[in-house]
């Protein structure tokens, strides 16, 4: 891992450290400017940002998790991403990555808490247990929440890498055994930027990472934390099958002949439509494809809660707990019947009960109708 | 025998006949498109998806339904400061106990479908009865519930600031499932609602004779001669 005298250095003096030519680094430069969504000519902006800011400190944390977040950040498109970002420079502390184990990995991390206090970036993968004492995930010794709110003390910002840490993910579905809880739970007086799927996409990944060294800030965030760069609109919004869906051509079963024809997958119970992520124009592993593109509709990975609502391949959704739309449609059928049903009789018993007063009424009205006179 | 004698009174006045029958144009539309939304059928095609746009439509037409049922809400909630007697909030506010008695008196001859002895029209109600009432009180509190789940859902796919005042729906209720779910849930009731109401109109219609169901029409309904003061004097009727 790091040496002490590499906080000094700049991305870009790593970069060329590690054997990358200035070619490359600029065209890693324009590459992950345009998955931030910047300008061409912010472009200058992010190389000379890289060339001359000193390399944050980076600590990666990992909880309850299944390492899909590193997993993917180190496949992204660039190699540049994963050799200098995250392998070799940035890092200085990552239970998965880093060579130095044990205590020394220990006495690393904690090296950079003291020396980069209120500098680095903490980086979290994975939920924390916070049932039966934390005991659920301990590392080293010690519980996940004791080395999160130790982590967090000094932190600068924090992220929140995939759903397990922005939301709980599959661990915390219900009846969460573990009360798995995300980190915006636990800590609260820390800039968080939140940044769901399971995992999120490697690029996406990089990117929030650039913008916080290019621009010395946090990328601008929704109401929920996430940056709006990446999750400002719905997979349904950018998939290419969408006039598919507008035409209102489905595939009815994942074999007939529409599946093959490349219809909407809405009917098999694509969750795009319900789902804010990149997928639809980033696309996964180097822009090969997406589960959409490859035939399976999306499970909404990137959203709070998808473990819990409901079928993956069917249109409906569950509210978590009790059985919800699918369900509601057939309740409601079921009361509307008894509504039914219900009416009737009160029907026949109106017209048994008051019979006296229609009858009075009707011949009082035959009555009139027989004086009438002009 | 005699017949009672009945005066011709004004309850519902034009801005309340349009929003309620604007108002069941919305529903019905909304609730036809709504179901196709959520469960589209299969459509038999072999046209390409460049010439075909069906299942856009059903969610343009759906959209522009919901606009009409905000607006016409809209319209119905200023006429509450403006409209007549029947139709204003006060007929509405039910810490009073001339509600509860109607409230009662209808749970006992209408629902229960009791007799009364000896009639006393001061307990029948000319405008809404107030069993009534409170379903449109809760109808209300449920269509505030589709407009904010509805334009909150929307909200994403548009540039105007109407809709976008909505984005803060899905944040809160924590993503788009729980939002959607409510909406398609609440949808039901309406249906319910909408059961209830009509045979309920058909059944006072029936009984009483007073014009219930023309009156959404034309407005007026029939009212005892007795319970007016005078001639051409209807102000001082009790809003019930
Ligand atoms: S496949 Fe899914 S995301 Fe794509 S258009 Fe159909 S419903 Fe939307
Ligand atoms: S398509 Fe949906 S389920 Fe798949 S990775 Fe993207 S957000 Fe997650």
């Amino acid at each position: 891992m790091n040496s002490n005298n590499k906080s000094t250095e700049t991305y870009y003096e790593s970069i060329i450290k590690q054997g990358h030519s200035r070619r490359d680094f600029m065209k890693f430069a324009a590459f992950i400017a345009a998955y931030m969504g910047l300008e061409s000519t912010m472009v200058a902006q992010v190389a000379n940002a890289l060339e001359t800011t000193k390399r944050l400190p980076v600590i990666w944390e990992h909880f309850q998790e299944c390492t899909c977040c590193s997993e993917s950040f180190i496949r992204s498109d660039h190699p540049i991403v994963a050799d200098i970002i995250l392998d070799k420079i940035s890092l200085d502390y990552t239970l998965t990555l880093m060579a130095a184990s044990g205590h020394q990995a220990e006495a690393a991390k904690h090296k950079t808490m003291e020396e980069n206090k209120g500098e680095y970036i903490l980086c979290v993968e994975g939920s924390v247990p916070l049932g039966d004492d934390g005991n659920y995930c301990c590392i080293a010794g010690r519980s996940a929440k004791d080395i999160l709110l130790e982590a967090a003390e000094g932190a600068k910002a924090i992220i929140a890498w995939g759903s397990c840490a922005s939301s709980g993910c599959v661990q915390s579905a219900k009846p969460n055994p573990t009360n798995a809880t995300p980190i915006h739970k636990i800590i609260k007086n820390k800039p968080i930027i939140r940044v769901p799927g399971c995992p999120p996409i490697g690029e996406v990944m990089a990117g929030i990472i650039v913008h916080v060294v290019t621009f010395g800030r946090l990328p601008e965030l929704d109401r929920q934390g996430r940056p709006k760069a990446f999750y400002a609109k719905r997979v349904h919004d950018s998939c290419y099958r969408r006039p598919y869906f507008d035409a209102g051509l489905f595939a009815e079963t994942f074999d007939d002949q529409n599946a093959k024809d490349g219809y909407c997958l809405y009917k098999v119970g694509c969750k795009g439509p319900l789902t804010y992520n990149s997928c639809g124009t980033i696309k996964w592993n180097n822009g090969v494809s997406y589960p959409i593109q490859s035939g399976h509709g999306c499970i909404g990975c990137s959203e709070d809660g998808f473990w819990d609502f409901g079928p993956f391949y069917e249109r409906a959704t569950n509210i978590p707990g009790v059985e919800g739309e699918g369900i509601a449609d057939d309740v409601g059928k079921v009361a509307a019947g008894v509504l039914a049903g219900g009416i009737a009789v009160h029907a026949v018993a109106a017209a048994i009960s008051k019979r006296k007063e229609v009858k009075r009424r009707i011949t009082r009205g035959k009555e009139n109708e027989k004086n009438i006179e002009s | 025998m005699e017949t009672k004698n009945f005066k011709r009174v004004m309850v519902w006045e034009l801005p309340v006949r349009i929003f309620h029958w604007v108002n069941v144009l919305a529903l019905l539309v909304l609730i036809i498109t709504g179901f196709i939304i959520a469960d589209p059928p299969a459509l038999m095609s072999s046209q390409e998806a460049t010439n075909l746009h069906y299942f856009g439509y059903v969610r343009f037409i759906h959209f522009v339904a919901a606009y009409v049922f905000f607006f016409v809400m809209i319209l119905r909630l200023y006429w509450v400061f403006a409209g007549n007697r029947f139709s204003s909030w006060r007929a509405f506010w039910p810490f009073r106990k001339k509600f509860w008695r109607n409230f009662w008196h209808v749970m006992k001859i209408d629902i229960m479908l009791q007799n009364e002895k000896v009639e006393d029209v001061t307990k029948i109600s000319i405008g809404h009865n107030s069993v009534a009432k409170l379903s449109y009180i809760a109808m209300f509190f449920l269509a505030v519930i589709m407009v904010i789940t509805g334009f909150g859902l929307y909200a994403d796919m548009s540039t105007w600031w109407l809709p976008k005042m909505f984005d803060w729906v899905v944040p809160f209720f924590g993503g788009d499932y729980l939002v959607r779910t409510i909406h398609h849930v609440c949808m039901w009731f309406f249906i319910f609602f909408a059961m209830v109401h009509v045979y309920l109109v058909l059944y006072h219609d029936w009984l009483e004779g007073r014009g219930e169901v023309s009156s959404m029409f034309a407005g007026y309904k029939f009212v005892r001669g007795e319970r007016l003061r005078d001639e051409d004097k209807v102000e001082d009727i009790d809003p019930l």
